[in-house]
């Protein structure tokens, strides 16, 4: 079989769609917020603040689609990319707060004061600027990604060996955010944030802003996403995801082709982080948890590994299952999110997305590249 | 004075008591007991302790629960609920004097106590308690107890004893100031306590070496003993450190055995790995119980008998798992990693539904519990039973490998599946049994861990990531490299750990791990073989 024959997931008309829906969905619903609060239609600040997080998720599943779905790179650490971007922007609304915090020091954010802390440690230098704040919310992730996937692509590591590293990556890196000596307020981690580029957080007007910027770049992300992996670019990841080998000897670099694509995921899982940070209020070292990492794959799973709408629906539908069962049931959740990894695995191996074509008599998108991965590495 | 003297010779006489020396400084004694100075108080107390009056015990007593009254004359009673007793005599008092006060305690009355009982002790019958005393001196070194001391050394037969009392004697001395003609005593104390070591005669000897009292001869033999005894601390240190290393690394090397089976022979790392062992945690739990409940007698061994049973329940999960959802996504490795992940979820939930997301007390039983001293390491029984318990599970499970036919078929499966099909084998019922033999391990290592962990239903999270390092570090399908990479990893981390931390130790090792995979993608030990190579 011809692996550059698999265009099906890449059909621009959905991923159009999609971004449409995501923009309109935000933007509805930002717009909703600001009724007066006995309109039926009013949305409360838990609502927005809920639909901005599953937006940002969503941007986080997309990354990791990005490297699973159409790379063949199951990572289990990509939620290390996300929480790196949210304490970037972390720490620009840490300094944000100035001398409104519990000690009043208009440099120092108040963990250091707590620490006793003379200086602002070197890398703080500067986020006290949101562009400066903006750049590192991808370069850092992006520079991570870069570094580690160098180091792992260029040697070849891939599969099971590569998954577990990525783990190891985030629970390295979440031990070292938990301690407080890296400077990042270790176990609470960074938050009492009150402004952001000096509009009040907590003012309804900001919300639905960071909710509709959130709708637009998510749908900004998607929309480069699909236009990479619609490239020439994006038939070469799909070669190397099916026939990795085949690929090097017809005299690609494929290491190159997946540095490319881990970086750019890394940075959109930044981009997310950023944008969860500033809805969600919080970031600590928990959201580097490797459990998070791989509940965000699940996401990916359940609406459809390689289609990049797949992951956005399955983000957003997995986290409101999440949402709506840890209010009901909570001691239910775990179980059903099992069983959710395993029913996707087994029965739903092309997700949501998958189904829906199946049951438009489409022709099914071929994802089961371990297949041939498998047989190539046994033949 | 003269007068109490008297009444006391009297009061002795009287008793029958034989004429002592020291008599008239013990009468002094009684006295001072009351005394307002501190000193006088002490002394008093150091000389009581010292005679052999069958008095001064229960005066020593009564002082320590504060039942000791003193009159304005200098005779001192002991209260007994209501009634009163002549502490000289031990008689019954008739008629208690105006103005009685019980004798205040304060701190440095009740040590000088506790160093009087200690003396006291060291004359007691038993070997046991004298040592016991001798301890407590050794701690205190207090000079007032150095004539104590020095009595009982030359009536002590017991060597052990001896032994203690010469140090004791040793830092009593060096306890005392210098005195310029004394030389020679303080300089065999300095070498005795020196050839003792420990971290107490190195505080001694440190402080003998810095004091400007010291004649220099002493400062410089006892600054020779401080620098011996630091080497011994250090080299000590190491062993104590390696043998943390061995132990932590033995406890991988159970929880990543396992782990390692069913990744070389399926290549599916198994995320509910960790939940076996959480699994076998539990079961050793309920054995206990249920041999409490039982055969009372039997308990101190139920830990043996938990360690068959997780075996088999484990194992037989195991199976249930690989026939029950493995299987079905056979080729598709990533994939299995997710539905055994959430498996773990389901797992863990359900443990935590059926017995409480609190931690289990399962019991260490009297003969794993404690620890010996070697030298100057302790070695705590139960992370030595697990050591020896782990190379055991490995030996075991290598003389499977080797010497079974299932273990050549495993082999054989893990080097070429394909091949190893054509040639007749059943690999679906290998993989069946490879992975209940995977998570049998892991209800081994279950029973391990239950012995010096908490056992929660979060136990196996605790675990996997230090297990599946294990596994990638050594090498798939080769135990020899689970072996080297278990022991590399344990004790690298113990290695690390004093010098920067706990924590930055075990991100270190997850950092050299991650290096060290790009460098050898496929562990140390590759195994070598057509089949592997993609």
């Amino acid at each position: 079989m011809n692996p550059f024959s698999t265009h099906a997931p890449r059909s621009l008309r959905g991923v159009i769609w999609m971004a449409v829906a995501v923009v309109v969905a935000a933007g509805g619903l930002a717009a909703a917020s600001l009724l007066p609060e006995g309109n039926p239609l009013h949305a409360s600040a838990f609502v927005v603040s809920l639909a901005g997080k599953y937006l940002s998720y969503a941007m986080l599943a997309l990354a990791v689609d990005l490297v699973w779905g159409f790379a063949g790179i199951l990572t289990l650490g990509h939620a290390a990319f996300f929480a790196l971007g949210g304490y970037a922007m972390g720490m620009y609304l840490m300094r944000e707060i100035g001398a409104r915090g519990v000690y009043g020091n208009a440099s120092l954010p108040d963990f250091m004061i707590f620490l006793s802390w003379k200086n602002l440690p070197w890398y703080w230098w500067g986020s006290e600027h949101f562009a400066w704040a903006a750049v590192l919310v991808v370069a850092v992730p992006g520079l991570l990604a870069g570094v580690f996937g160098w180091l792992a692509f260029r040697s070849r590591v891939s599969g099971v060996y590569l998954s577990i590293i990525t783990q190891a990556l985030t629970y390295a890196l979440m031990l070292a955010f938990f301690q407080n000596g890296l400077g990042f307020g270790g176990n609470n981690g960074l938050t009492d944030f009150k402004d952001i580029l000096g509009a009040d957080l907590h003012a309804p007007h900001t919300r639905a802003v960071l909710l509709v910027v959130t709708g637009l770049l998510l749908a900004a992300s998607l929309l480069a996403a699909r236009f990479v992996v619609g490239s020439r670019f994006g038939n070469l990841l799909v070669a190397v995801r099916d026939a990795e080998s085949r690929t090097r000897f017809l005299g690609y670099r494929p290491e190159q082709a997946k540095l490319l694509v881990w970086v750019f995921s890394a940075m959109i899982a930044g981009l997310g982080g950023a944008l969860y940070v500033t809805q969600v209020g919080i970031i600590n070292p928990g959201e580097f948890a490797p459990a998070n990492s791989i509940e965000s794959v699940i996401w990916v799973a359940v609406g459809g590994r390689g289609t990049l709408c797949g992951a956005v629906l399955g983000a957003i539908l997995v986290n409101l299952g999440k949402t709506l069962f840890t209010a009901w049931l909570p001691e239910f959740w775990l179980y059903g999110l099992g069983l959710l990894f395993i029913c996707t695995t087994l029965f739903l191996p092309n997700g949501l997305m998958g189904l829906w074509r199946h049951v438009r008599k489409a022709p099914p998108e071929e994802v089961t590249p371990e297949v041939a991965d498998t047989q190539g590495d046994e033949a | 004075m003269h007068k109490l003297r008297t009444t006391c010779l009297l009061a002795a006489l009287w008793l029958g008591a034989m004429v002592l020396p020291g008599h008239g400084a013990r009468a002094d004694a009684f006295a001072d007991l009351a005394s307002p100075q501190l000193g006088a108080v002490t002394a008093a107390i150091s000389t009581l302790a010292a005679s052999d009056d069958p008095q001064a015990g229960a005066v020593l007593q009564a002082l320590g629960e504060r039942n000791l009254f003193a009159a304005p004359d200098g005779s001192v009673y002991i209260r007994h609920g209501e009634n009163y007793i002549d502490a000289r005599t031990g008689q019954p008092a008739a008629s208690v004097p105006e103005g009685l006060k019980p004798i205040r305690l304060n701190n440095r009355i009740r040590t000088a106590l506790a160093g009087a009982q200690a003396g006291r002790d060291l004359l007691a019958p038993q070997p046991a308690t004298r040592l016991r005393a001798a301890d407590a001196l050794y701690a205190r070194h207090d000079p007032a107890m150095l004539a104590v001391v020095e009595h009982a050394l030359a009536v002590e037969k017991d060597a052990a004893v001896r032994t203690r009392l010469t140090e004791v004697r040793a830092a009593t001395i060096l306890g005392q100031p210098p005195a310029p003609d004394a030389l020679q005593p303080r300089l065999d104390a300095v070498r005795a306590l020196g050839a003792v070591g420990g971290a107490q005669a190195r505080g001694i000897l440190a402080g003998v070496a810095q004091s400007d009292a010291e004649a220099p001869a002493v400062r410089h033999e006892a600054q020779q003993a401080v620098s011996r005894i630091d080497w011994h601390l250090r080299a000590w240190g190491v062993a104590q450190n390696a043998f943390y290393g061995l132990s932590y690394g033995s406890v991988l090397l159970l929880a990543a055995t396992g782990l390692a089976i069913t990744f070389g022979v399926m290549g599916v790392i198994n995320m509910a790995h960790g939940e076996m062992m959480m699994i076998g945690a539990y079961v050793t739990w309920m054995v206990q119980q249920a041999i409490r409940a039982t055969i009372p007698a039997l308990e101190p061994v139920a830990i043996v008998v938990a360690i068959p049973v997780a075996f088999l329940v484990c194992g037989a999960l195991g199976i249930v798992i690989e026939r029950g959802l493995i299987r079905f996504l056979y080729g598709r490795p990533l994939e299995t990693l997710l539905a055994t992940w959430g498996l773990s979820l389901i797992l863990q939930q359900a443990v935590r539904s059926i017995f409480g997301p609190t931690n289990i007390a399962v019991q260490t039983p009297g003969w794993l519990s404690g620890s010996v001293a070697v030298g100057g390491m302790d070695i705590t029984l139960n992370r030595l039973a697990i050591l020896v318990f782990a190379g055991l599970v490995l030996g075991g499970l290598m003389l499977v490998l080797r010497r079974t036919s299932l273990g050549l078929q495993m082999r054989a499966v893990t080097q070429n599946r394909r091949m190893a099909a054509l040639m007749g084998i059943r690999t679906p019922r290998v993989d069946a049994l490879a992975f209940g033999l995977g998570a049998g391990l892991a209800g081994l290592a279950g029973v391990a861990v239950s012995q010096i962990d908490n056992v929660s239903p979060n136990l196996g999270q605790s675990y996997i990531i230090d297990s599946f390092m294990v596994v990638v570090f050594g090498g798939v399908g080769n135990l020899w490299g689970t072996l080297a990479a278990a022991l590399a990893l344990g004790m690298g981390g113990k290695v690390l750990e004093p010098t920067i931390g706990a924590v930055s130790a075990k991100i270190a090792i997850l950092v050299l791990v991650i290096l060290y995979i790009q460098r050898h993608p496929r562990g140390m030990f590759p195994v070598r073989g057509r089949g592997v190579e993609s």
